[in-house]
């Protein structure tokens, strides 16, 4: 924490949208399942890694994980980075999502994935998001979506709480 | 005049080839994913269970995993249409297929998937159609639905790199 962080007991609205974003991702249980940890969240960020596991292994040959598992991570963090940020309700649903991978995951590490959410609208939230293994400087896939951000009447009834 | 083969051997070398490339993906088994076919084509099943969850709340399954459905979809549908070519045309033994001698699996380039609606708990299918295949680079097309065919709940187009023969 910083010098210029606020005190603890005047809490801001950012940190109320933190602690909705922790407990919903707490709350899901496919990315209980893939054992997803939050590191970092608020302010339209979201940082969420996902260790290796043989059960996710998509290449018997390699061992590289399944795209999949990390379509899961990128879809997951991008929500939490949603739900974050400002002017958004605590819930939103994916609209879509383009997920590019660049190279295979390194078997054995870690995947950490980055989300920003950086520009809402009264019924749209636009989110990027990169993934890395524990090489920082190569990322392992790249995300871009759209994601639900109305509220009140706005809101689809069918609104999933993340993605 | 050659006899036609017997129709349960036909079956029995499309079905183990089948069963051979879907079952070396440990993901699929984790997942839920297995795959039905007619003749060549091919029909996915996601089998509803509480871990592909996203919502608890509603619940709906999870849009990563509906994307991973999406995308294991076109995979396996790519792998297959090579694997069909090579054992109809009698160049591979099904039967003998290892995962040491089964053709890779082509890569993901990329993937980008449309939510339309929120996925039910209850099964999902998904298939996949090619709509282009060559050398290097494959583009296909995926549509994934619960209930009603006509009334998909998601949709996803990606690009994909196809292993060499060599590989």
């Amino acid at each position: 924490m910083s010098p210029t962080d606020p005190p603890k007991d005047s809490p801001p609205d950012e940190d109320t949208k933190a602690r909705i974003a922790r407990q919903f991702i707490a709350a899901i249980p496919h990315s209980r399942e893939l054992g997803m940890q939050l590191e970092e969240i608020g302010g339209g960020v979201a940082v969420i890694s996902m260790p290796y596991d043989k059960r996710f292994v998509g290449d018997p040959r390699t061992g590289v994980i399944h795209g999949g598992a990390v379509s899961a991570l990128m879809d997951t963090c991008c929500g939490a980075a949603v739900i974050s940020a400002e002017r958004t309700p605590g819930v939103t649903a994916t609209l879509d999502l383009r997920i590019d991978y660049m190279r295979p995951a390194t078997p054995g590490q870690r995947i950490t994935a980055r989300a920003t959410c950086y520009h809402v609208t009264r019924t749209v939230a636009f989110v990027r998001a990169v993934a890395f293994d524990d090489d920082a400087e190569r990322p392992v896939a790249s995300a871009t979506g759209a994601f639900t951000a109305g509220t009140g009447e706005d809101r689809r009834e069918s609104s999933e709480a993340l993605s | 005049m050659k006899q036609p083969e017997p129709v349960h051997l036909v079956k029995e070398r499309r079905d183990t080839a089948l069963a051979k490339l879907v079952g070396q993906v440990p993901y699929l088994g984790w997942l839920g994913i297995g795959f039905e076919r007619k003749g060549d084509e091919l029909t996915a099943t996601l089998k509803f269970a509480e871990k592909i969850v996203g919502n608890p709340m509603l619940p709906a399954i999870h849009g990563g995993v509906t994307a991973a459905f999406l995308e294991a979809t076109a995979t396996i549908q790519l792998a297959w249409s090579m694997l069909w070519d090579e054992i109809e045309s009698g160049q591979v033994d099904a039967a003998a297929l290892t995962p040491e001698t089964m053709p890779r699996l082509p890569k993901t380039i990329d993937l980008t998937v449309d939510y339309l609606r929120s996925g039910l708990p209850r099964d999902a299918y998904a298939r996949a159609r090619v709509v282009r295949s060559g050398r290097r680079y494959a583009s296909v097309q995926v549509e994934a639905w619960q209930d009603n065919r006509d009334r998909p709940f998601a949709a996803a187009s990606g690009h994909f790199l196809m292993p060499r023969r060599d590989d």
